[in-house]
C-alpha cells in the first residue's frame, strides 16, 4: 500500500517525463489492440465471405474431383444422384458443372474455368437471376478480377472455346450481362458462370455436375455413393492456414511493439536508478529496507502500465470505436492474395484481446521495471546519499 | 543516560589490493540530549563515524551500540526499522526528494511509521512551524533558497521527535546567515524536545553552537571536549 501510494506520488510528481512514458505505452497498448482487431475482423469477413460465397455449408463432390488438379475434371462430373435432387428442389444445396475453357477477350486468349449454376438458387449470394437473361449470346456472369483481367464489361460480347466430354471443341459467342463486386477471389478470378443447363449441354454432359454446395440452413452430411461430402472445416482449412501465417506475422509486429513499450520502461528505470541515486540513498536513511525500495521502482514501473490503460482509454476507445463502425481501407492492390479481402476491413476487437494485452504489457512491464530495481538492493547507501555512481 | 557507546571501534575500507583506515580504535559515549559534534578536516573519518552511528555502514572491528543495538550484528533490516523510528538525518546536500512538495518531504518519514492522515497533517505543520516554513507547503524544492530547504530537511529529520539526529555537515552550502539561523533552530529542537544532535563538521559556525566538540584526526580521536559557555 505504501509503495502504490509513494510510486503515485512520484510519479505525479515527475510531471511530463511520466506521461510521456504514459502515453508511449498506451500508445502501444492501442496499436496492439487495432492491429489485432483488424486481423481478426479480416479473419472473420473471410471466413464470413467464403461461406456466403463459395463454400456454402459444406459441398459434395465427386469422387474424382481435385480442386488442384485440372486434369481431374474431365472425368470429375456425373449425373446428378437421385438422392440429392429433393433438395435441390428444395434449394438446399445447388449443383457445380465445372469445365476448362479459353476465353478470346479483345483478341487475346486466356484460359479460364468455365462454372455452371443454377440462374434460381439462393444457396450462395453469387447474384445469378442476371443469367435468366434471355439474349443471343450465351450470358454469363464475372467478378470484377475476371473483368479487370479481360478488361471486360457488362453488355460485352466476347468469344469462347471448350471441349465437351467427347474431346470435340466447340466455340461461342458470350454475353456479360453481370460484373459481380465480390471478396472472395475464388469465385471471381478466371472464371465465368453460366447458367447450368447451358453448360451442360455446352458440354453433351446433361443432367450431370461436379459438385454440390449445401445451404447455409441446410444440414447434410450423410455419405451419398459417388459424392464426397466435404465440411465446412475442411473446406475451409486452407483459409485457416492462411490466417495461422497472418497471425504468426502480426505476432511479430506484436513482439517489436512489446519490445517498444520494454525499452521506454526499462530505459526509465534504469536512468532512474543512476539519476535518483541519492533519492534512492534518503529513502534507506529515513528507514525504507531494501525491499521497498525494489518494490516502490517496481510499481513505479507497473504503474506507467496501469496509467496507460487510462490514457489509452481516453483517446483509444473514441478512435477503435470510429474504426468499428468506419473500417480500415485497405490499399489497392491487395486483393489479390489468394484470400477474400474486402476493399474495407471492419476491425473485431474480443474482450479476450483487450485484456490479454493488458495484463500482458503490465506483466512484461513489471518484470522490466523489477530487474534494473534488483540492482538499487546492491547499492551502498553511504555512497548513494551522495549520489556517486557506482 | 547513555544512548550511544562505541568501544574501540576501527573501520577499514578495501582500496585496490590493500585497505584505507578510515577510523581506528575509537572510543566515544553519547548521551541523551548531547548537541555534539565530530570536528575535523577532511579525510579524518566523521562522515563514518556518523554512517556507523546511523546504521548506514558497520564497523570492521569493534562496537557500536546505538540505542541498544549492536551496530556490527544488525541486519539491515532491523538498521532500517531503527533509523525508521529512531533517527533522523540532515545532510549537506539537503537531500529533499525533488518531485515532493515541501509538506510531502516533511511526512515522508510519517508514511513509513504508517501515521494517520490527521496525526501526519498535525506533525508536519508543527515541525514546519519549528522552521518557520508554514507559508511554503505546496512548494517544490526547487523553488525554494538553500536555507530554506535545509530548513525542510531538519523538519522532515524532526517531524518524527527522534531520539537522534545525524548531521553531515548541514552548512556546508550555506551563507553565513542562514547557517546561524538553521543552527539555532536546531538549537532551540535540542533544547524543548531532548533530541540527541551529532553533527560531523569542520564549519566554525557549526563549531561555536556545539556543547561537546570531538576532534577527530586521521581516524583517531585527538581531543574531547566539553564546551562551557
Amino acid at each position: 500500500m505504501l509503495s502504490l501510494k509513494l510510486a503515485y506520488r512520484n510519479l505525479i510528481g515527475a510531471g511530463l517525463r511520466t506521461w510521456l512514458n504514459v502515453f508511449v505505452l498506451s500508445f502501444v497498448y492501442i496499436l496492439i489492440i487495432w492491429h489485432y482487431g483488424v486481423i481478426d475482423g479480416w479473419n472473420y469477413q473471410a471466413k464470413k465471405d467464403m461461406q456466403a460465397w463459395e463454400v456454402g455449408n459444406g459441398q459434395y463432390w465427386n469422387q474424382n474431383y481435385d480442386p488442384y488438379d485440372f486434369f481431374t475434371l474431365e472425368e470429375s462430373h456425373a449425373i446428378i444422384p437421385e438422392t440429392l435432387k429433393k433438395s435441390i428442389t428444395e434449394g438446399m444445396i445447388t449443383p457445380i458443372l465445372i469445365n476448362q475453357g479459353t476465353i478470346y477477350p479483345d483478341g487475346r486468349i486466356q484460359s479460364m474455368l468455365l462454372k455452371g449454376i443454377d440462374p434460381d438458387q439462393k444457396v450462395i449470394a453469387l447474384p445469378t437471376a442476371a443469367l435468366k437473361t434471355e439474349s443471343a449470346e450465351i450470358p454469363v456472369a464475372i467478378g470484377r478480377r475476371m473483368a479487370k483481367s479481360c478488361k471486360l464489361k457488362e453488355g460485352d460480347i466476347t468469344t469462347i472455346r471448350w471441349r465437351d466430354i467427347n474431346g470435340t471443341f466447340d466455340a461461342a459467342e458470350v454475353k456479360v450481362v453481370t460484373v459481380f463486386n465480390c471478396n472472395v477471389p475464388n469465385v471471381d478470378a478466371g472464371q465465368i458462370w453460366v447458367p447450368i443447363k447451358k453448360l451442360q449441354e455446352m458440354m453433351q454432359s446433361p443432367d450431370e455436375a461436379t459438385l454440390f454446395i449445401i445451404g447455409e440452413n441446410s444440414e447434410m452430411s450423410e455419405n451419398v455413393p459417388g459424392w464426397e461430402y466435404k465440411s465446412l472445416d475442411f473446406l475451409m482449412t486452407e483459409v485457416d492456414e492462411m490466417i495461422k501465417m497472418k497471425k504468426v506475422g502480426g505476432s511479430v509486429f506484436y513482439v517489436i511493439l512489446i519490445l517498444l513499450a520494454m525499452l521506454a520502461i526499462f530505459d526509465t528505470q534504469v536512468l532512474s536508478i543512476f539519476r535518483r541515486q541519492k533519492e534512492i540513498g534518503t529513502y534507506i536513511a529515513m528507514g525504507m529496507t531494501r525491499r521497498q525500495v525494489v518494490s516502490l521502482f517496481t510499481v513505479e514501473g507497473a504503474m506507467h502500465a496501469i496509467l496507460a490503460v487510462f490514457m489509452g482509454a481516453i483517446y483509444g476507445i473514441p478512435f477503435l470505436l470510429w474504426q468499428i463502425n468506419t473500417g480500415f481501407s485497405m490499399p489497392a492492390g491487395t486483393d489479390d492474395m489468394g484470400i477474400a479481402l474486402a476493399e474495407k476491413i471492419f476491425p473485431v476487437y474480443g474482450i479476450g484481446l483487450i485484456v490479454t494485452t493488458v495484463l500482458l504489457v503490465l506483466f512484461i512491464t513489471t518484470i522490466v521495471s523489477y530487474m534494473p530495481a534488483r540492482k538499487i538492493s546492491k547499492m551502498n547507501p553511504t555512497e548513494a546519499i551522495k549520489g556517486k555512481i557506482q | 543516560m547513555e544512548i550511544i557507546k562505541i568501544n574501540n571501534l576501527t573501520k577499514r575500507f578495501p582500496i585496490g589490493k590493500g585497505e584505507f583506515t578510515a577510523l581506528s580504535n575509537i572510543s566515544l559515549n553519547f548521551g541523551k540530549g548531547e548537541f555534539s559534534g565530530l570536528v575535523g578536516p577532511s579525510g579524518s573519518g566523521k562522515t563514518t563515524l556518523l554512517n556507523i552511528i546511523g546504521s548506514l555502514d558497520s564497523p570492521t572491528e569493534g562496537s557500536a551500540n546505538v540505542l541498544g543495538q549492536e551496530m556490527s550484528k544488525l541486519s539491515t533490516k532491523k538498521a532500517a526499522l531503527l533509523r525508521r523510528q529512531h533517527m533522523g538525518f540532515i545532510f549537506q546536500t539537503y537531500n529533499l526528494l525533488p518531485v515532493y512538495t515541501v509538506f510531502e518531504n516533511v511526512e515522508f518519514p510519517l508514511l513509513l511509521l504508517n501515521m494517520s492522515g490527521s496525526e501526519r497533517k498535525k506533525a508536519v505543520m508543527d515541525a514546519l512551524d519549528w522552521v518557520g516554513l508554514t507559508d511554503k507547503v505546496k512548494s517544490r524544492p526547487a523553488q525554494l533558497s538553500g536555507g530554506e530547504c535545509q530548513r525542510v530537511a531538519i523538519a522532515r529529520a524532526m517531524v518524527k521527535k527522534p531520539v537522534l539526529v545525524l548531521a553531515d555537515e548541514p552548512t556546508a552550502n550555506l551563507d553565513s546567515e542562514n547557517s546561524h539561523h538553521i543552527l539555532q533552530t536546531m538549537e532551540k529542537l535540542n533544547k524543548d524536545l531532548e533530541t540527541t544532535f551529532i553533527f560531523a563538521t569542520h564549519d566554525d559556525k557549526v563549531i561555536k553552537y556545539l556543547k561537546r566538540k570531538i576532534s577527530l584526526q586521521d581516524g583517531k580521536v585527538a581531543a574531547d571536549e566539553i564546551v562551557t559557555n
